[in-house]
């Protein structure tokens, strides 16, 4: 029951987009991830609220992606304790495509090049098998709009997915899936690696856009630089698989001056 | 008659058959007096049923092709050689007889006729027992005829293409062909006649054990275009059925021809085709082969460019899934200055089905500045599947371009992890991988049968995974 009462007045687009967003906070609860037979996540504890943005820094190496994945149900990195919900829902142990239908989305750092497959008949195939009875005419004029928005040329949705994209390109497009399928919960894994100054401001600010109607958002980085333009509420660090500190923004600054060594 | 279905044939729609009375049917089994008989009841000329008899000998005297896949379990004297449903040919649906009518329905001829073909051959077992073709093209000198009736009819130009291409020493399947050919297609496109739409011919094996063996001959003449479409399907039996066609096309300078088979035969026919096109100066031929369904196929359709210019193309798509063996590919024989040729090949194998591309280039002497690319890729669903590729390339001319690539790849947990975190399913994301793996090849289909080969593996997927 995520409808509010208030949403009711208002039957439209937007009306949608409230009813799928609200309420739908993000809970990892003591999460314990193995990969082979190696402790990665040994024990986190995060809680993020609708249309809050929190970001993950941490040494390479400390477990940053590998929540990522097992957040998303990556089958090689297996839960050996805790729960992850979403809302109410408990996404601890569901497949994929369970969290990507309850809401869930991953950016990846390394998108997967599909070949054969257009970026529009891809994301025609995810936004239907998320629900949504979208016309293949309206999904396109929304693409086209949203396109722009990330600096994407129209051109691209009739191009392989992530196929000879540059590394820039990539992480437009996954921005512009995020926009579209509207999730209640978003990590964006190194969305900031690979692209320019101009093109990172753009990104961030979509990404801020995304939180602003409620999207919970986890955004994984290295620098502190996209966080000037889409600032966190929270930021956490990341060190061997546990979370060693927390605080605000000014933290990701003092993390970029001084590192991880004088935590 | 009992219908067995097979488990990896789940997905197979037209495995159905139909309970009927046959006006002729040979004894099983293979012998002059069976190839006499055929020939006295079409009434041929001398000379084709001395062809066939010669060609019994051949067929006789040639052992089993070793180099390829396991023939082995063919038995010649468990197949019937001929097998006539109706003593003519009908051209208007509603004269059929009911139970073929219906069939042909279910698989939806006569609604694609009307749609977008322009001419239409529909075989049955070994006779073609419907024929069409659009009036403004039968005016224009175009012929579409059945290859029994282009025999009766204009036996002059049969006789001068006939088996000329593919003799009936090429190869045992070959021969075997030509000793009891029925059937099939005969087109002739005047010089310069371009025809809109394509013409089809919709092969289907009713009869248990019977075998299918149809011949078809096409003639672009000069400057002309011609698409020609087959389809094929057949019930599901327990019993094994043989299907060995010959196919040669003649492209005369500056016309082009292009060639589509969409073989989907049930999984219990040994698919054994032999087809090869000569192409003329500046001529054009180009293959699209799609083969789905049968417990084993071998075929390789052929370009030989033997006119300065002449251009070839083969697209061969190949689909094994439990019990098939695909064995498909590509042939590109140089025999002319500046010609060009390209072989592309995509297989998909799953639930222990095994694809193998086995190709030749040949470029020859004096076929300089030529240019010829083979590509051949192989996809594999899991570690049960397997795929091989035997490729063969004869140059021998210095001034040429040549070109060959060759992948084999499985389906990436990332890659079905990435479309998985987008809410596609696991199935989902599998079809849409294989969807673009072959788009190379369905985008050169005509819209109509795109969309069916999308479908008709999404329905085989759907058998085996889901």
């Amino acid at each position: 029951m995520e409808a509010s009462d208030d949403v009711g007045r208002c039957k439209s687009r937007v009306g949608n987009i409230m009813k799928k967003l609200r309420n739908s906070k993000l809970e990892i609860k003591a999460f314990k991830v193995r990969v082979a037979d190696k402790e990665i996540l040994k024990g986190l504890n995060l809680e993020i609220k609708p249309g809050e943005v929190h970001a993950l820094m941490g040494p390479n190496g400390s477990g940053k992606s590998s929540l990522a994945f097992a957040l998303a149900g990556h089958p090689n990195y297996r839960v050996t304790g805790g729960k992850i919900f979403l809302g109410k829902t408990d996404l601890t142990g569901l497949k994929p495509e369970e969290k990507a239908k309850a809401g869930l989305f991953l950016a990846f750092q390394y998108p997967v090049g599909l070949g054969g497959v257009s970026l529009f008949n891809f994301l025609k195939t995810a936004v239907r098998s998320q629900g949504e009875k979208a016309g293949a005419s309206d999904l396109l004029l929304k693409l086209k709009s949203l396109s722009a928005k990330v600096g994407l040329k129209e051109d691209f949705l009739g191009r392989d997915l992530n196929f000879d994209f540059s590394g820039g390109e990539k992480k437009r497009a996954e921005v512009l899936q995020a926009l579209v399928l509207k999730p209640k919960f978003a990590i964006f894994d190194e969305i900031d690696s690979g692209l320019d100054v101009d093109a990172l401001r753009l990104i961030a600010r979509q990404i801020s856009f995304l939180a602003q109607e409620g999207t919970g958002v986890l955004v994984i980085t290295h620098y502190q630089r996209i966080l000037t333009h889409l600032v966190p509420n929270f930021v956490h660090v990341l060190v061997e698989g546990r979370l060693i500190k927390s605080g605000g923004p000014e933290l990701a600054k003092q993390l970029e001056k001084s590192g991880y060594k004088n935590l | 008659m009992t219908k067995i279905a097979l488990p990896s044939q789940t997905g197979y729609k037209w495995g159905f058959s139909d309970d009927f009375a046959y006006t002729f049917k040979t004894g099983k089994g293979l012998s002059s007096q069976v190839v006499k008989e055929i020939s006295h009841r079409k009434n041929e000329p001398l000379w084709m049923r001395d062809f066939r008899l010669r060609a019994l000998e051949i067929f006789k005297s040639k052992s089993l092709p070793k180099w390829g896949a396991d023939l082995s379990g063919i038995n010649f004297d468990e197949i019937y050689y001929y097998a006539r449903p109706a003593d003519q040919q009908y051209s208007r649906w509603d004269q059929v007889p009911q139970q073929i009518r219906r069939t042909y329905e279910k698989i939806g001829i006569p609604q694609a006729e009307r749609e977008f073909l322009a001419g239409v051959k529909a075989q049955y077992d070994s006779e073609v027992i419907y024929g069409s073709l659009r009036r403004d093209l039968e005016k224009k000198g175009i012929l579409f005829l059945g290859m029994d009736e282009a025999l009766a009819k204009h036996p002059d130009i049969v006789k001068q293409y006939f088996g000329t291409l593919i003799p009936s020493m090429d190869n045992k399947f070959a021969a075997l062909n030509s000793a009891v050919w029925s059937g099939g297609s005969f087109v002739y496109v005047p010089a310069d006649v371009h025809v809109d739409l394509p013409l089809q011919a919709y092969f289907r094996i009713n009869a248990k054990q019977v075998g299918q063996f149809e011949r078809t001959l096409i003639i672009a003449e000069e400057g002309s275009y011609v698409h020609y479409v087959e389809g094929c399907t057949a019930p599901i039996y327990a019993a094994d059925s043989l299907h060995a066609a010959v196919v040669e096309i003649i492209v005369k300078k500056g016309a082009r021809v292009r060639y589509t088979t969409i073989q989907n035969w049930s999984k219990n026919v040994y698919n054994l085709v032999t087809k090869r096109a000569w192409v003329g100066e500046e001529g054009i031929m180009e293959w699209v082969d799609g083969n789905l369904g049968s417990k084993l196929t071998m075929k390789y359709p052929s370009v030989y460019l033997m006119g300065k210019g002449a251009r070839g193309e083969v697209l061969s798509l190949a689909y094994a899934d439990t019990g098939q063996h695909q064995d498909a590919g590509g042939k590109a024989i140089h025999g002319a200055p500046y010609t060009s040729s390209q072989i592309i090949s995509k297989s998909i194998s799953q639930g222990g089905g095994r694809t193998s591309y086995r190709g030749l280039l040949e470029i020859n002497p004096g076929a300089f500045d030529s240019r010829a690319f083979v590509r051949c890729d192989a996809l594999i669903l899991d570690p049960k599947s397997q795929s091989d590729t035997y490729p063969t390339m004869k140059i021998n001319e210095k001034r040429v371009n040549v070109g060959h690539e060759a992948t084999v790849s499985k389906i990436g947990e990332e890659q079905l992890f990435y479309l998985r975190s987008r809410g596609l399913s696991e199935q989902e994301a599998k079809s849409l991988i294989i969807n673009g793996f072959i788009e190379p090849i369905v985008k050169e289909l005509p819209l109509e049968y795109a969309v069916e080969l999308n479908r008709l593996i999404e329905l085989e997927m759907t058998g085996a995974v889901g």
